[in-house]
């Protein structure tokens, strides 16, 4: 009886959470203007105006830029923050650790509102100002998350043996993580690293408060649009873009990690 | 001979409060089967990873053939570890984790693919190359760890416990392989321990660890038979230790003695001298707890030759006879090393 009931908890869960996704999809194809229910009408109209809509296509560029430059910052930094914590010991270790995993906590608003006044105070008198760099940085903060959490896990759960190993075999400290610790963290690196691209995909807070004159993120763009009536078909389908944009990489990193996970336990 | 393939001196190490290692001297020479034998903490192991490189000393120096190495890295040592977890590259395949030392070491690729197989014949793995370990029982990834090992022909071969998560038919068999192989190849094997048997059935000499400090240091034989301290004489083997009043009645002495198991005779003859507290059957032997009425409690141990499991059962609470010859007596702390 309780199984019945759980299980129809779920289903009504996961529909709550699916079915408004899977709507915008469909309406995307949607051929009434006014999006009517049912639709009777096929058309791959909005998809084709889509492509030809310049501000769309900007944005969808300026997005992947973005994301890659923060999910580049966040490989670099986040690997690093890993190996010093779960390798050293140094004074303030858990604090470094709490402080890395801080923003992804923090609201996006404070976030922003902190970059954007820091930008404007202390960067922009120096020279540099606010553009595509500023958002590249300011997603890269909550990025840094997932790549640090993902390698940590692997590190802790491999332990050093397989270093040792490779250090008493001959193996110089280069060669070692060449041959041994970089294949041992790869997929991690890679799960991590496409959750923070779809992290800085498809942020918006964050973004309208570090982007420069000029510079548009696709879910800016949506934002921008969704409210002039004759742009909603094409709202509609960048939004399903989107959508598959951001749930691939997710799917991937899962994939990614599980049956490696599976396999190094043995 | 003249330069020892390990030479310990003076050699500690602490790990914050902890002194794991607490002054160690010792010197295994070549082409020795050495064992390390302790309970787990006693700093058998430290010293292993410290000969290996893996952990600085607090104080004092590691030698191999005469070179001080105490502050080399590992990859600079000619010394290869086995270790307990093995250890084994699990994206690497069998033949992979064997080359790989020759690898990192620049061999060229068709003689290093030449030696690891070799070494994979060696340990009767020749079938399993293309194989990746999480594919493979216990008892051959530690054959793997071996031959990844050994391909190196380094002057050392250290094993950390190896034997020790495989089960005991394994074990005995791989205890007369190593023994083998390392007959075979002739270097100098330092082999660590909790187990008694293992150290007494392999070494040419043991080293009884206790609390960071080498208790004893001795063939098999003198070890057993003639323990320094009753740690060591608890540690390897049973043992019955007689002290004080006890002693001084039974044999006539004051001190600290040990009669093995083994060599006591009991009895049912008079004037009988204690009573069977426990008995306890173990396939071919019997070990019986005798409450001597001196106030000592002794282990016998005798052969399962005559005796039905029926009427052993019935000898729990009899009143019965020990007897054991004098040379059996050993006074612990006294030196009986021929």
């Amino acid at each position: 009886m309780t199984r019945w009931v759980l299980r129809v908890v779920m289903a009504l869960g996961l529909l709550f959470i699916y079915v408004p996704l899977l709507l915008v999809l469909v309406n995307s194809f949607n051929g009434d203007r006014t999006f009517g229910w049912p639709p009777h009408d096929f058309t791959t109209r909005w998809w084709t105006a889509a492509w030809n809509n310049g501000g769309a296509r900007d944005a969808l560029w300026t997005s992947v830029k973005a994301g890659l430059g923060a999910t580049a910052i966040a490989l670099v930094l986040g690997t690093m923050v890993a190996f010093a914590v779960q390798r050293f010991k140094f004074f303030g270790r858990d604090t470094v650790s709490l402080l890395i995993v801080l923003p992804i906590a923090l609201p996006g608003i404070v976030t922003g509102i902190a970059l954007d006044s820091a930008w404007r105070s202390v960067i922009e008198p120096l020279g540099l100002g606010k553009g595509l760099f500023s958002v590249i940085v300011g997603h890269a903060t909550f990025c840094v998350v997932t790549v640090y959490n993902n390698v940590l896990a692997r590190l802790r759960r491999s332990g050093i043996s397989l270093e040792e190993a490779s250090a008493d075999l001959g193996a110089r400290p280069g060669q070692t993580f060449r041959y041994i610790t970089f294949p041992m963290i790869r997929s991690a690196l890679l799960a991590g690293g496409l959750l923070a691209f779809a992290l800085s995909f498809d942020e918006i807070i964050v973004t309208t408060f570090t982007a420069g004159p000029g510079i548009q993120t696709l879910p800016i763009w949506i934002f921008n649009n969704l409210f002039r009536p004759n742009q909603a078909p094409v709202v509609n389908v960048v939004a399903a873009v989107l959508i598959v944009l951001s749930v691939l990489p997710v799917w991937l990193a899962q994939r990614v990690a599980g049956p490696e996970a599976g396999a190094s336990r043995t | 001979m003249s330069t020892h393939a390990i030479a310990l001196s003076g050699l500690r190490k602490s790990f914050g409060p902890v002194e794991a290692v607490a002054g160690i001297d010792l010197e295994i020479a070549d082409g020795e089967f050495f064992s390390m034998l302790g309970p787990s903490g006693s700093g058998k192991t430290t010293v292993l990873r410290m000969i290996a490189g893996f952990e600085l000393p607090t104080a004092g120096t590691v030698s191999l053939s005469g070179r001080d190495v105490t502050k080399l890295p590992p990859y600079e040592r000619d010394v290869n570890t086995v270790f307990q977890d093995y250890a084994l590259f699990p994206h690497l395949n069998v033949i992979e984790n064997v080359e790989y030392g020759l690898k990192v070491r620049k061999v060229a690729r068709k003689e290093r693919r030449t030696r690891a197989e070799a070494a994979l014949d060696a340990v009767r793995l020749g079938h399993l190359k293309d194989r990746r370990p999480g594919a493979m029982s216990g008892g051959q990834r530690q054959r793997v760890a071996l031959a990844r090992a050994l391909v190196n022909r380094p002057k050392v071969l250290l094993l950390d416990e190896p034997l020790g998560a495989l089960d005991l038919k394994l074990r005995e068999q791989m205890q007369v392989e190593l023994k083998q192989i390392q007959r075979d190849v002739g270097i100098t094997f330092v082999f660590v321990t909790h187990d008694q048997d293992e150290a007494l059935t392999m070494s040419d000499r043991v080293a009884v660890f206790d609390a960071g400090r080498i208790a004893q240091v001795g063939t098999p034989e003198e070890v057993y038979d003639h323990p320094a301290t009753s740690f060591v004489a608890g540690f390897v083997g049973t043992s019955n230790l007689l002290s004080g009043a006890a002693a001084e009645q039974l044999l006539g002495r004051a001190g600290t003695f040990s009669v093995r198991p083994e060599k006591i005779t009991m009895t049912a003859g008079e004037p009988a001298n204690g009573v069977v507290a426990e008995v306890i059957y173990a396939g071919p032997v019997t070990r019986f707890v005798v409450d001597l009425d001196a106030g000592a409690r002794m282990v016998v141990v005798e052969q399962n030759r005559r005796t039905g499991t029926k009427s052993l059962s019935e000898m729990r609470g009899k009143r019965v006879r020990l007897t054991w010859q004098d040379e059996h007596v050993i006074e612990i702390g006294v030196n009986h090393a021929p």
